[in-house]
């Protein structure tokens, strides 16, 4: 009983970050180089139109994962949920580099039944027994969703960031807790695994409310799905990709969605 | 055994470069006085790097660092505020470390005397100092002064807020 409540709670976050397009969606940490023997941060998550102003929706954290420098599965404390950001802390204990991400996925379908037009989100392996027979016009899309960050205790190691070959994600060639203003940093973008060639990536800064000029940057993945970017200013950025691939043959429509956050030192 | 590991290291760098002849390198770096209620001593790590033409310099070894070494658990924590040399070196060190780490110093001129022993497997070339200094409730600065290790010769450069006259000589 308890699992499936879980279970409803998360398909109902699904939605959240892919239906309200519009907001973007940030995971922004306190800190994200620390020293010491042991080290606290925190993090906001919301959704709004200017990164890191919360001034909209909090972030539903049902996918929240954080995985520590040992490859293992560490806990938030200290959750809360306020009016236009959820909070919560992650004590490091561990030297080396932390990845937090929020990752949702799933299959949602409209289909017609009776003439009514009707929904279902759900994982794929469910989808099979939760649409009815007599159902028409179906239409599923397979959508994935990777909010995340990264902070580090020490030296930055990688262990944390490997990818797990689902939706959109970020490989280091730069590591992203290794960013100074001036520098240039690559990453590659890779889908489901795969190198994500041509992907349009947005480079936006934080402090929008303090200037006028957005200053936003967009580059574009190359055929090995790398790009790179020169920090023109030390700051916390936002880095956003998605993609949607149209239904073709048996292989249905999907959506793919990366909201990440680095910080930039001086 | 920490004679045996030198031994071992200058004989790999022996291959590369040949090894500058024994020479102290001795360092003053003056902390200025600072107005204003609360005043913390600043955390300053002095290192040298190695200058590569159209890059980034190398960070070659940390000569001394300077932080609350007495507060063992959370003396560490502000390390990082020295970010040129905890990104360059400090983030791969275990502090404290012999010969390396002290306490913080008060303003006035202090001298860091690197014994030739300690440097014997630094192949000659050129090299600058950096002096990395955070303060709490204060700001960061660093400064940065060519020298060259292989001959005696000595170089100056100033701070402007954290940081006063910094002065490097090589001696032989």
């Amino acid at each position: 009983m308890k699992k499936s409540i879980a279970l409803i709670a998360a398909l109902a976050a699904l939605a959240l970050p892919m239906s309200a397009q519009a907001h973007r969606a940030w995971l922004a940490p306190t800190s994200t180089s620390l020293s010491g023997a042991d080290a606290w941060v925190g993090f906001d998550a919301g959704m709004s139109n200017g990164v890191f102003i919360p001034d909209h929706a909090a972030m539903r954290l049902d996918g929240l994962t954080i995985t520590a420098p040992d490859g293992s599965t560490v806990q938030a404390e200290n959750r809360n949920t306020a009016r236009y950001r959820s909070t919560f802390d992650l004590h490091l204990t561990q030297q080396g580099t932390y990845r937090v991400a929020n990752v949702m996925g799933g299959v949602m379908v409209s289909y017609k039944q009776g003439g009514e037009q009707k929904r279902w989100r759900g994982t794929e392996a469910d989808m099979a027994a939760n649409i009815p027979a007599d159902a028409t016009d179906v239409v599923a899309t397979r959508s994935n969703s990777r909010i995340e960050t990264f902070v580090t205790l020490g030296a930055p190691t990688v262990t944390a960031l490997a990818a797990t070959g689902q939706g959109i994600e970020l490989v280091p060639v730069t590591h992203p807790n290794d960013l100074v203003a001036g520098e240039a940093a690559t990453f590659k973008f890779v889908r489901d695994g795969q190198p994500a060639a041509g992907l349009e990536v947005t480079v936006a800064r934080g402090g929008t409310r303090y200037r006028d000029n957005p200053e936003e940057m967009t580059v574009t993945t190359g055929a090995d799905g790398s790009f790179t970017v020169t920090w023109p200013e030390p700051g916390m950025y936002w880095v956003n990709a998605s993609v949607r691939t149209p239904a073709a043959g048996d292989q249905m429509a999907s959506n793919a969605q990366y909201n990440g956050v680095v910080e930039v030192l001086p | 055994m920490r004679p045996l590991t030198l031994a071992a290291s200058a004989a790999a760098f022996g291959a590369i470069a040949a090894p500058a002849v024994a020479a102290d390198l001795t360092v003053t770096v003056t902390l200025p006085q600072q107005t204003g209620a609360a005043y913390h001593r600043p955390y300053v790590a002095l290192f040298i790097e190695r200058p590569v033409t159209g890059q980034p310099a190398v960070p070659v070894r940390t000569l001394a660092v300077w932080y609350e070494v007495s507060n063992v658990a959370e003396g560490k924590d502000w390390l990082k505020d020295m970010r040129s040399w905890w990104r360059g070196l400090g983030r791969g060190m275990t502090l404290p470390a012999d010969g390396i780490s002290s306490a913080t110093k008060a303003p006035g001129r202090h001298t860091v005397t690197i014994p030739a022993a300690r440097l014997r497997d630094l192949p000659a070339g050129n090299y600058t100092l950096v002096v990395d200094a955070a303060r709490e409730l204060g700001g960061r600065e660093a400064v940065r002064v060519p020298f060259v290790w292989g001959r005696a010769n000595t170089a100056r450069g100033t701070g402007s807020t954290e940081l006063g006259a910094v002065t490097v000589a090589v001696t032989r």
